[in-house]
């Protein structure tokens, strides 16, 4: 159906499998993500929808597959180019990881001084601009993360997940902890910065409201693979139990995520 | 002005000063990369634009927010003197130049620094004040624990078994082999240079009186109360340190149980149990290792050794060692846990706190010795 979309592929995961000791957490998974989408990964607590985020920044190493980011193949670069490749993600953890010695400008600094060699008031410029583009007030700034809130660290972060102008976001549970009107600012935010920017984002998320919003496409992670990857609208029609009972119960309905079955006041059919 | 003056500055930017306002191409990629080197040129440009400058963007090939924030500088730059005009902006970099809109106004990226005068008598100030505050915090933190420790005598079920043994195992066993290997050495290093010593005066089988009361009476105890504090003391501020960093301290107070009884008592307990043990086993093995030592150099036989031992030493000189080591205890884990749970904010602080119960409990330890060992003296034991 959206086979004839654009098919620029920016991440690229074959067979994917890992494991910690004996317990299998991913197996055979094949992922793709195409330039410039929001891929909203969801799945149960326990599937590994963080782990996969590691993996494919590198902070995990898989036992098997392959992993593509712009057609480079990670884990086989040497040192130089793995350092420039890694330029061209942002990654927003779940609790921020902001330096806490360390306030906002300076954080926001850190990735400016490790990759370059520029003046004190460019680099003053660019991380304050970089921290009113993520949404915070410009007296933010000098504080400690320790002196922010969370939704404000959340931004915080997100400043410094863009610093380097990355291409592609990786975001992990960007509004867990918020409340629904930061967390809604937060969704806007994040698309706003997908269009001017030209983003991927890649988002793990629980937030049901997040995904119906602001996702291109949703993929399901459980079973160890990825269950499907397509927009939400094709998702929510997926026969198998995990899916029904997650984007049918009544927080989904909450948030808008309505499917042909239950409008026509059908049961949905579980396997 | 008089004829077209063309001015290539650099990859990145080329002037035109033909007429009053200067006709500035930017040229090349105006990305994160070159954004060094635009901003050095800006700055030499910057002084040929003084009646204004028209920037054309139509030749920029990459840009990125970083570029486009450069653009906005620059034409900052040249406004402040006269107007700048941006032109030929191309579609694909409008949104980027929209989204930096502007120069973000300057604020302040650290927090005020005082000059280093004044910064040098408030950090004598405050260290001053610290030190006092912690001096009665300390005290009052040891009364607290003391109290609760009595109380538990005629409660026995506040005590947890498990913790306790748990504790014994990291705080006492776990601490043997360090323990033992330093004790052995010195006390081997002890006879080794006193009778090198001694020898001069003939009197080389002394050095059994020196090792004996030298290593029973202070050696032996004080190093394994510094090792211990040093091995166990931190171990315990990390510990508490990051329970209270996750809140789970709190989380404990607000469940009804007692952070005292949780995480000094049996710490406490433990402690007072392991380090009397420890210092006995220290000075076994130290005494082990001057005999070995009189043996290989001095000849001296084991048999010989203990012998003689057994009538210059008396057991005083070992009860006036192992007899300090309770006090070593407490003060070992009153600074630990105290600065445990002192911890507060972020990770800077656990280090913070860690560093300074290792040094203080050390300190700490080294003065209550040197008072016992005056008291000694001055009793006649």
């Amino acid at each position: 159906m959206n086979n004839d979309r654009n098919k620029n592929i920016v991440i690229k995961v074959r067979g994917l499998k890992t494991e910690f000791g004996d317990h299998v957490i991913h197996n055979g998974l094949d992922l793709d993500v195409y330039r410039g989408e929001i891929l909203g990964i969801v799945g149960g607590s326990g599937t590994g929808k963080s782990v996969l985020l590691k993996t494919i920044v590198g902070l995990n190493k898989q036992s098997e597959g392959s992993i593509e980011v712009n057609g480079r193949i990670q884990g086989t670069m040497t040192d130089e180019e793995d350092r420039k490749s890694r330029r061209e993600w942002g990654v927003l953890f779940q609790d921020g990881a902001l330096f806490t010695s360390l306030t906002v400008a300076q954080n926001v600094q850190v990735p400016l001084r490790e990759h370059f060699d520029l003046p004190p008031d460019l680099m003053d410029c660019l991380s304050l601009n970089k921290i009113t583009m993520a949404g915070l007030p410009l007296d933010a700034a000098c504080k400690f993360p320790s002196d922010l809130s969370g939704g404000m660290r959340k931004r915080a972060a997100l400043a410094r997940a863009l610093s380097l102008d990355p291409h592609i976001l990786f975001l992990d549970e960007p509004t867990a902890g918020l409340d629904p009107i930061g967390a809604s600012a937060f969704d806007a935010l994040v698309m706003e910065l997908r269009d001017s920017l030209g983003l991927t984002v890649f988002l793990v998320t629980h937030d049901l409201d997040t995904l119906s919003r602001t996702c291109d496409r949703v993929a399901v992670l459980g079973e160890q693979k990825i269950l499907i990857n397509a927009p939400l609208s094709e998702v929510v029609e997926l026969d198998h139990p995990w899916v029904q009972d997650y984007f049918k119960g009544p927080r989904a309905r909450a948030a808008g995520i309505k499917s042909k079955n239950v409008e026509n006041g059908m049961q949905p059919v579980l396997a | 002005m008089s004829g077209s003056e063309h001015v290539t500055i650099s990859p990145f930017i080329s002037v035109e000063t033909s007429d009053a306002t200067a006709m500035v191409k930017l040229l090349g990629d105006w990305i994160l990369d070159n954004a060094g080197q635009i901003d050095r040129d800006m700055h030499q440009v910057a002084v040929l634009c003084q009646g204004g400058a028209i920037l054309d963007c139509s030749e920029i090939q990459e840009l990125d927010t970083a570029g486009a924030l450069l653009v906005r500088r620059y034409a900052q730059t040249v406004e402040s003197a006269a107007p700048a005009i941006l032109t030929g902006v191309l579609a694909r970099h409008k949104n980027l130049l929209d989204v930096v809109s502007a120069c973000p106004p300057p604020a302040p990226t650290q927090p005020d620094h005082d000059p280093w005068y004044i910064a040098v008598l408030y950090e004598m100030g405050e260290s001053a004040f610290s030190f006092f505050r912690s001096a009665k915090n300390l005290l009052g933190f040891i009364g607290l624990v003391l109290s609760r420790l009595f109380g538990a005598l005629f409660e026995p079920s506040r005590i947890r078994l498990v913790p306790l043994v748990h504790q014994l195992e990291v705080v006492g066993l776990k601490a043997m082999g360090i323990v033992g290997l330093i004790s052995f050495l010195i006390g081997a290093v002890m006879v080794n240079q006193g009778a090198v010593q001694l020898a001069k005066f003939g009197a080389d089988i002394f050095v059994i009186d020196m090792l004996g009361i030298s290593h029973l009476r202070e050696l032996g105890i004080l190093l394994t109360a510094i090792i211990v504090a040093g091995r166990s003391g931190s171990s315990f501020t990390a510990q508490i340190g990051s329970m209270r960093l996750n809140e789970e301290v709190d989380a404990m107070s607000t469940l009804g149980m007692n952070t005292l009884d949780i995480l000094v008592l049996p710490r406490l307990l433990a402690m007072l149990i392991a380090l009397p043990l420890l210092g006995f086993y220290a000075d076994v093995l130290g005494v082990f290792g001057g005999i070995m030592m009189a043996w290989f150099q001095l000849d001296i036989t084991p048999a010989n050794f203990i012998v003689y031992f057994r009538d210059v030493v008396s057991l005083d000189h070992f009860l006036a060692g192992i007899l300090k080591a309770p006090f070593f205890a407490i003060v070992i884990v009153v600074s630990g846990c105290y600065h445990g749970l002192s911890v507060s904010g972020s990770a800077a602080s656990l280090g913070i706190r860690t560093t300074r119960s290792v040094v203080q409990s050390i300190f700490l330890v080294i003065v209550l010795d040197a008072f016992f060992a005056v008291f000694f003296t001055s009793i006649g034991l």
